[in-house]
């Protein structure tokens, strides 16, 4: 029967993702897993031991932890919250029809193409203390009179890192909110028209609930995406508390202080603390995330 | 009708400026980034920076390429991301024909195994792969790169694949199987060149993934022989800590990102295609 040729042929087709996925994830993982109850060095120096829930127990009371958990919460909340609102912006005005669409919409892609790397090297220029054309902005337009230091103040390094997070990153919900806004039929908003309803009750009555659940997706992938962040605060400022991420910090205790022990409890930790996110967008998103079939 | 009044072309002379604001506000720092590269270090430091690169100068970029590091990190990202990128498109296109066409009992489970792994950050299996890369000999080796990769760009190709595979009709199928196609020749010689638009797209995607990737490459790898391009940019240095080569640091940025803004603008229509495929149907 070709039923039973099909089910054997998909797993010939599936089985070599499948191998790959459990050598570069599963065992991975497993290796985190093992570690995160294991004394351990990276380099394997000093023997590894068993040492049950100490790793974990000492994560609870490690300050440095719950500093990086802070920065990350405050980044994430802030930097989606802006992109958020900022990319409905931008969606809108792509969305209506005017002259030059098309450049506008190559315009908002390019911050999307340029590597994180190399835009953290852009804004690190950019906001330069002494030479930075931020800066120089500033001060010849009056609005600030001496020189700001964004990235040593401890006070400002860190909305600095939401500000070129927000750049790089707008594109891209901006993409999915305008991918949701062409899903919403025309002739709902000529109905609205005939009946008197003004543009700013056409948001708020139509567009926006009709948009949720690409705001929903769009909510997720981003707030998934912040709580992970690493290259822009680690090429702009490097390890620094004022701005040291989870992730920041995991490296530190993986590469920096040499803790695969340690460093792999706050992988777990991570892990936890994304999929405690993750659970509670499916709560409050319902179906939002679409089932298979 | 509404009469065009004052309020009419107000409103839309505040629409054009949000327009000209959300251009420059996108554009400026890369725009800044080239003028930089062309500046003369006078220029450079000025405490009253001209907008336009004058005096111009090749400088930075002859300084960029001098070096034989420089070259051969574009060399070693070719390479990492290139592979990384084929061998994600040969498994992602198996897979996501099963996914997409045929029938197997544990199809969800794949894809929900699937999707998760594009959800769990890179940093939480760091040791993990650290460890592998170390048993398996491929640690500052470009296989060890490129297998660290599929992590990322495997589920995804796969993902996005799957939806494409699912797009296709099913009478050009169930016409190459009355003609006595098997499947693997379906898939060869009737299903892959239709995928071919969604082919280009996911392994573009997959690929700027690959190139832009930071963390993995600054873990597992030392000295610039495997080095890939994003981690020599972030530790450019001067000749002393106090002088940092602002120059330099911007013509390799312009250098590393030019081919990859022409890329996505080329491929624009396609890419948010594939980006809001990939995400909104996740």
């Amino acid at each position: 029967m070709l039923t039973v040729r099909q089910t054997r042929l998909a797993w010939l087709l599936v089985l070599p993702t499948l191998l790959v996925v459990a050598f570069v994830a599963g065992y991975p993982l497993a290796q985190v897993f093992y570690y995160s109850f294991h004394r351990a060095d990276i380099s394997f120096v000093e023997p590894t031991e068993f040492v049950g829930f100490k790793n974990y127990l000492f994560l609870l009371q490690d300050p440095d932890f719950r500093g990086a958990l802070w920065n990350t919460l405050r980044f994430t909340f802030v930097s989606v919250f802006l992109e958020t609102v900022l990319g409905l912006a931008i969606a809108l005005v792509i969305h209506s029809n005017f002259r030059g669409r098309g450049i506008v919409r190559a315009a908002i892609l390019i911050p999307w193409a340029i590597p994180t790397v190399v835009s953290a090297k852009m804004w690190q220029w950019m906001l330069n203390d002494i030479y930075g054309v931020i800066n120089v902005i500033l001060v010849n337009t009056g609005l600030v009179a001496n020189k700001i230091a964004f990235l040593a103040n401890p006070n400002t390094v860190l909305w600095a890192m939401v500000a070129v997070d927000v750049w790089k990153t707008t594109p891209f919900m901006a993409l999915l909110l305008l991918a949701g806004l062409q899903l919403i039929p025309a002739d709902i908003y000529e109905a609205a028209d005939i009946d008197g309803a003004s543009r700013w009750q056409q948001f708020w009555t139509l567009t926006l609930p009709l948009l949720t659940p690409a705001l929903v997706v769009a909510l997720i992938f981003r707030t998934l995406d912040a709580l992970r962040v690493f290259d822009v605060i680690f090429v702009m400022v490097g390890v620094n508390t004022a701005t040291r991420s989870l992730a920041i910090y995991n490296r530190q205790t993986l590469i920096d202080f040499q803790d695969l022990g340690y460093g792999s409890t706050v992988s777990v930790a991570i892990l936890v603390i994304i999929f405690i996110f993750v659970f509670l967008y499916m709560r409050v998103a319902g179906q939002g995330v679409r089932g298979e079939d | 009708m509404r009469t065009k009044g004052l309020g009419y072309y107000a409103g839309r002379l505040l629409f054009y400026a949000l327009v000209v604001f959300i251009v420059i506000y996108s554009v400026f720092p890369f725009y800044w980034a080239v003028v930089s590269s062309f500046k003369t270090s006078d220029a450079l430091f000025s405490s009253n920076p001209s907008f336009l690169p004058t005096p111009f100068t090749l400088t930075h970029y002859q300084n960029v390429f001098s070096g034989a590091a420089f070259g051969r990190n574009l060399i070693n990202s070719l390479i990492v991301a290139g592979g990384a990128t084929l061998i994600c498109l040969v498994l992602g296109v198996m897979a996501a024909y099963a996914l997409g066409r045929l029938r197997f009992p544990p199809k969800n489970a794949v894809l929900y195994i699937v999707l998760a792994m594009t959800m769990f950050p890179q940093v939480s299996v760091l040791s993990g792969m650290f460890v592998l890369l170390r048993e398996t000999n491929l640690f500052n080796t470009h296989a060890g790169l490129i297998l660290s990769y599929l992590l990322f760009t495997l589920p995804f190709t796969v993902w996005v694949l799957t939806g494409y595979f699912r797009g296709l009709p099913r009478e050009l199928e169930e016409a190459a199987y009355v003609d006595g196609a098997t499947p693997i020749q379906t898939l060869i010689q009737v299903m892959l060149p239709l995928t071919g638009p969604g082919l280009v797209t996911t392994g573009l995607l997959a690929f700027i993934a690959a190139w832009n990737e930071y963390l993995f490459a600054l873990t597992f790898t030392i000295g610039n022989n495997v080095r890939t391009v994003p981690v020599a940019i972030a530790s450019f240095g001067g000749a002393t800590p106090f002088e940092i080569p602002w120059g330099s640091i911007m013509a390799a940025s312009v250098v590393v990102t030019v081919p990859l803004v022409i890329l996505v603008l080329v491929f624009q229509q396609r890419i948010v295609a594939g980006l809001t495929a990939g995400a909104v149907k996740g």
